[in-house]
């Protein structure tokens, strides 16, 4: 068990993409959604509203066809435990443009704040060490939030994981249009593909 | 009165894993991932070997939903390779390609359809037709080699080019009888 992070997570996320540039995101369901798009709604966000545990293989997926653009997935501890095995596939797929942030309250906080494996003792840090990712790394302040912001612009030599502990609440929801025909033609626009 | 000569033409029969193959391929395919099935082998062979489409082995079927919506909304279109057990883990994250009207190309094996030595494998096989039509996909069958190459041709054009989740379900019979 470690001490709860006194992070907020909105601040954390604010920071994180701050100098995001031309970076490509995808947020997975539940409050990564909200807080990405509390940052402000661009072009260049893919919200999810569902499709738990896809949050990191739509980056990958997108990372492959964009291999010259840097691609985060911007998700949850609930959500990447769903796609624990996503973790391995990455790892083979190996792409350097591709970087999971895991904004970690410890707890399923859509559903009424139940515990989650990562404050009992599962790190996925550790577990992406041990699928080949380039670098893994847990952050818990503000100043290392900031200095992660930068690395996130340097190369990479393959897949990055990196775990941001927050605190376990809810902020007031900031809420994307749930319709994902239109943030797909939207993102697909941004990147110069026509809608069908 | 000659005796008929055999038809020595090269048939689809003989070879419908490269006409697949020649069918993605003129698709304009970038991206194809994959849990494994003896029935998509030689498939799965010619696209690892292919340097222009990035491969991808998954750990569960679902995960090559996610990398299609992925590929695509990077401007690749991408193909999935499963046999009938897979179907089964797919249905919720089939959410994401009935909600964002994403293209979808599934290439399902069937087990446990005809002459199937393991019986684990009926159960899911009787579900994969009617679990995916309830989810919202098109199910296209093809039976024979001929019928394979004409449906997985119509099927690819619906997916990329009409936005459509198509599964085009690759009947065991055409596939053979599994060596035990």
């Amino acid at each position: 068990m470690s001490v709860p992070s006194q992070l907020d997570r909105r601040a954390a996320v604010a920071a994180l993409l701050k100098d995001r540039k031309n970076t490509l995101v995808v947020s997975g369901l539940g409050s990564p959604t909200y807080d990405l798009h509390a940052t402000g709604d661009r072009d260049d966000n893919f919200y999810l509203w569902g499709a738990m545990g896809g949050a990191a293989l739509i980056g990958l997926g997108l990372a492959q066809a964009q291999p010259g653009k840097r691609v985060v997935a911007l998700t949850g501890d609930g959500e990447q435990l769903m796609g624990l095995g996503g973790i391995a596939t990455i790892g083979v797929a190996r792409p350097r443009n591709l970087d999971i942030v895991v904004i970690d309250n410890q707890h399923f906080g859509e559903t009424g704040m139940q515990a989650s494996h990562t404050g009992r003792g599962v790190d996925l840090t550790a577990i992406a060490t041990a699928c080949g990712f380039a670098a893994t790394a847990t952050v818990r302040t503000l100043e290392e939030v900031q200095r992660l912001a930068a690395q996130l612009a340097e190369p990479a030599d393959g897949p990055r994981l990196f775990v941001i502990k927050v605190r376990a609440e809810n902020p007031p929801r900031s809420l994307p249009s749930r319709d994902a025909v239109f943030i797909k033609n939207q993102f697909r626009a941004h990147l110069g593909f026509a809608a069908a | 009165m000659p005796s008929p000569k055999p038809n020595l033409e090269t048939r689809a029969s003989d070879d419908w894993p490269s006409e697949l193959y020649r069918i993605l391929k003129a698709a304009e395919v970038r991206q194809m991932s994959y849990v494994p099935d003896a029935g998509h082998s030689q498939l799965i062979r010619m696209f690892s070997a292919d340097r222009d489409v990035i491969t991808n082995v998954l750990t569960t079927e679902e995960e090559g939903i996610a990398i299609a919506a992925g590929a695509w909304l990077g401007g690749q279109r991408s193909v999935l390779l499963m046999q009938s057990s897979g179907v089964g883990n797919c249905i919720n994250m089939l959410s994401l390609s009935a909600m964002g009207r994403f293209p979808l190309l599934i290439l399902v094996t069937m087990r446990g359809e005809w002459a199937e030595f393991n019986p684990w494998q009926v159960p899911m096989s009787r579900a994969t037709q009617p679990s995916l039509e309830a989810i919202g996909l098109k199910v296209m069958r093809a039976e024979t080699a001929e019928d394979l190459v004409e449906t997985a041709e119509a099927a690819a054009s619906l997916a990329y080019e009409s936005d459509q989740q198509i599964a085009v379900l690759i009947g065991q019979r055409l596939i053979g009888k599994k060596q035990w």
